[in-house]
């Protein structure tokens, strides 16, 4: 990474075609079974330690448009995070901007955040399904906010389903990391 | 050769036990002792020390063998036997003190099992409709042989083939049964071919067979591509005439025999453990002794397949806990005399592949693993208490003899270990994201890793079996590695009885005509 910069690769152009190319390339090998989570994993790490570097020029890339602003947090009661992390790591790999609240976090919190922030994008995590109903109560908190339609609302995690996702009323319900990512690429290219 | 896995024994018997067991059976030896059918048979004993007397049944004697003649057998007989294959990268090496195991298939099942699909329309439902599998018996074939022993040499987890098909084409009679069946196994897998003999008369001609294979009389000494069982002892305790035969024919030409006992509990030995193990420890040991007075450092092993009486209809149950129960005592007296040890596992009592047959065999084929037997037969594919084969339920059993292995092997726990653990801990914790997944991928990656259940069903029903018949038919179009033509024709030149449409080899399909 470092070596590429020096060669004066310009940051905007390592980030869309080494690390969001490399990262649709391990994306395809996971759905065809050759890589597995751990590879997945592996891969999300290089990525999270490649936008360490690169971070810095990339803001000073004027040419790039940050793709949106995401929050991202596990609900309120689940301390689950792995799942997230990756999320996270996968999403500043594929360009946007983030705001990881953590676990445990109320949804009178993400509204704040969303509030505060500006964000385009919330995605909520919850691996338990005890915890699971506190993504339909953040998603009544930012409609009691009237802060539901100026942000797209993706969820995610073991006991969630597309189903579950429609009956919150949930924009997208994404199956993994890739997944997510994928959906809000959709969702991005839909909003500017 | 071929690695076997070297597992800790799990010792159900503690050595007081092995050791009661052990005077039990000398006593067994000495009063009652063993009936003999077979007259040569009962001059070697009488020769060898034993007190042989004529019973009132013309041709049987009763003999009783003194603690002395087993020590002095059990001195010679060989703490080392090697198993040849066609391919010397399959050879096993079997140490009696050494536990180390390997699975094979068996024996002589009359019946196949052909799984077919159907799609099934519900009726209570007609827009719904699914594939199951359903299943049909038939009377085996040397087609089936042959197909079995391909099947054989592309299953990773199978050490060694015994037929698991009885041929019972039109044009095979008693004469001509033997040249066939070792010809369609020796033609098909590359690997051990072990077998009994339906007529002892053909002893000569498979041997010939066995040397053209091997590359002479000297070579088929130093690679034995075969070897055979002979079930010599016909419980409670009788040396019956035609095995004994057999026994002493192969002793005397060298070639390694399991001498196998299969006594019933409950109806031919008693069903309590001590006394069934007691029994048919003296049963073995008896022809262990007679082979070693035929012909002294002969290579036998230790053929203990000890069942329990069903109570209903009196047939051989392999999935009673007593089954296990038995067959681990049997495994560590044979380890006790230092012989290497022919053992029992997989075989279920189900009619078809499915849940009871999974129990059945898994818990054998865990157990039997765990107890350090060298030579692991009935392990692929038998069902319906080892009268029914199936192709598909071999498949199975590889699989889950694979996963088998893996909880055996030996767990790595040293200096080197414990600094790679430290490392690899310490390093995780020092990151932002603390997940192993870097050390995970490695080991995913050098193929150390159990993937997952790789013929797993969907969630609408259970598609296993279907996911098994695919993974046949892929094995089935696998290339075969037939007998070189020079050898094929040299055998049909020299051994008499071979069935013309085995000439061709090569596909499996060219029998099936």
């Amino acid at each position: 990474m470092r070596k590429s910069l020096a060669q004066g690769i310009a940051a905007g152009r390592i980030l869309v075609e080494a690390i969001s190319g490399g990262m649709e390339i391990v994306g395809r090998k996971f759905e065809q079974g050759e890589y597995y989570i751990p590879d997945m994993l592996a891969s999300a790490e290089a990525v999270g330690v490649a936008m360490e570097i690169l971070a810095p020029h990339l803001t000073a890339a004027a040419n790039l448009k940050p793709k949106g602003k995401f929050i991202l947090a596990t609900v309120e009661k689940d301390q689950h995070d792995i799942g997230k992390n990756i999320v996270g790591i996968m999403l500043k790999g594929a360009g946007f901007q983030l705001v990881d609240l953590g676990v445990n976090v109320p949804a009178c919190r993400i509204a704040d955040a969303i509030e505060r922030e500006g964000a385009d994008f919330v995605g909520l995590s919850a691996l338990l399904d005890t915890t699971m109903r506190y993504m339909g109560h953040t998603i009544e908190e930012l409609k009691r906010r009237q802060l539901r339609s100026r942000v797209k609302v993706l969820i995610g995690g073991a006991p969630t389903s597309p189903e579950f996702a429609r009956e919150i009323g949930a924009d997208a319900h994404c199956k993994d990391a890739f997944a997510a990512v994928e959906t809000a690429n959709r969702l991005a290219e839909g909003r500017f | 050769m071929r690695d076997g896995l070297r597992v800790k024994p799990y010792a159900r018997l503690t050595e007081e036990q092995i050791r009661r067991v052990h005077a039990a059976s000398m006593l067994i030896l000495e009063d009652p002792g063993v009936l003999v059918g077979h007259e040569e048979a009962a001059g070697l004993f009488n020769r060898g020390g034993a007190r042989v007397k004529r019973t009132a049944t013309p041709g049987l004697w009763a003999v009783s063998i003194p603690r002395g003649m087993v020590e002095r057998a059990l001195s010679t007989a060989p703490q080392v036997v090697r198993l040849g294959a066609r391919d010397p990268a399959h050879a096993l090496l079997l140490d009696g003190r050494d536990p180390c195991i390997h699975f094979g298939s068996g024996s002589e099942s009359n019946f196949i099992l052909d799984l077919e699909t159907s799609t099934w329309v519900c009726k209570d439902d007609p827009a719904r409709e699914g594939i199951f599998p359903t299943f049909k018996k038939k009377r085996g074939t040397v087609a089936d042989l042959c197909r079995a022993a391909h099947l054989a040499e592309n299953l990773e987890h199978l050490d060694f083939f015994i037929r698991p098909i009885n041929i019972q084409d039109e044009e095979i009679t008693e004469q001509n049964k033997d040249v066939n069946k070792f010809f369609a196994c020796l033609d098909n897998t590359s690997k051990h071919v072990m077998a009994g003999l339906t007529d002892v008369e053909q002893l000569d001609h498979v041997l010939h067979m066995a040397e053209i294979v091997a590359g002479g009389r000297q070579a088929l000494q130093e690679n034995p591509v075969i070897s055979f069982i002979t079930c010599v002892v016909k419980s409670p305790l009788e040396l019956v005439s035609e095995a004994t035969e057999r026994l002493l024919r192969f002793c005397r030409r060298r070639i390694p025999v399991v001498i196998s006992s299969s006594p019933q509990g409950g109806s031919t030995a008693p069903i309590e453990e001590l006394g069934m193990v007691s029994q048919i420890n003296a049963e073995i040991l008896s022809a262990v002794v007679l082979s070693q007075l035929a012909a002294e450092g002969a290579p036998v092993i230790y053929g203990s397949v000890p069942v329990r009486a069903r109570m209903d209809n009196l047939h051989d149950m392999y999935g009673a806990p007593e089954f296990n129960q038995y067959n681990i005592d049997c495994v560590q007296m044979a380890r006790f005399y230092g012989l290497p040890c022919y053992s029992t596992a997989g075989v279920a009592d189900a009619k078809v592949p499915g849940i009871q047959s999974t129990v059945e065999k898994t818990l054998s084929h865990l157990f039997m693993a765990h107890s350090g037997a060298h030579l692991i037969h009935y392990a692929f594919g038998l069902l319906e208490e080892t009268q029914t084969f199936s192709l598909e339920q071999a498949i199975l059993d590889n699989l889950h003899i694979g996963l088998v292995k893996m909880i055996c092997q030996e767990p790595q726990v040293n200096d080197e270990a414990v600094d790679r653990s430290l490392a690899v801990i310490r390093k995780v914790m020092a990151s932002s994201i603390r997940l192993f997944a870097r050390y995970t991928r490695r080991k995913l990656h050098a193929g150390e890793l159990f993937i997952a259940y790789p013929f797993e069903g969907d969630s609408s029903a259970d598609t296993t079996l279907l996911r098994v018949k695919e993974e046949l038919e892929r094995i089935d179009s696998l290339p075969a590695k037939p007998l070189p033509a020079e050898i094929r024709e040299r055998i049909f030149r020299e051994v008499p009885g071979l069935l013309e449409r085995l000439r061709q080899g090569g596909a499996t399909s060219a029998y099936t005509g």
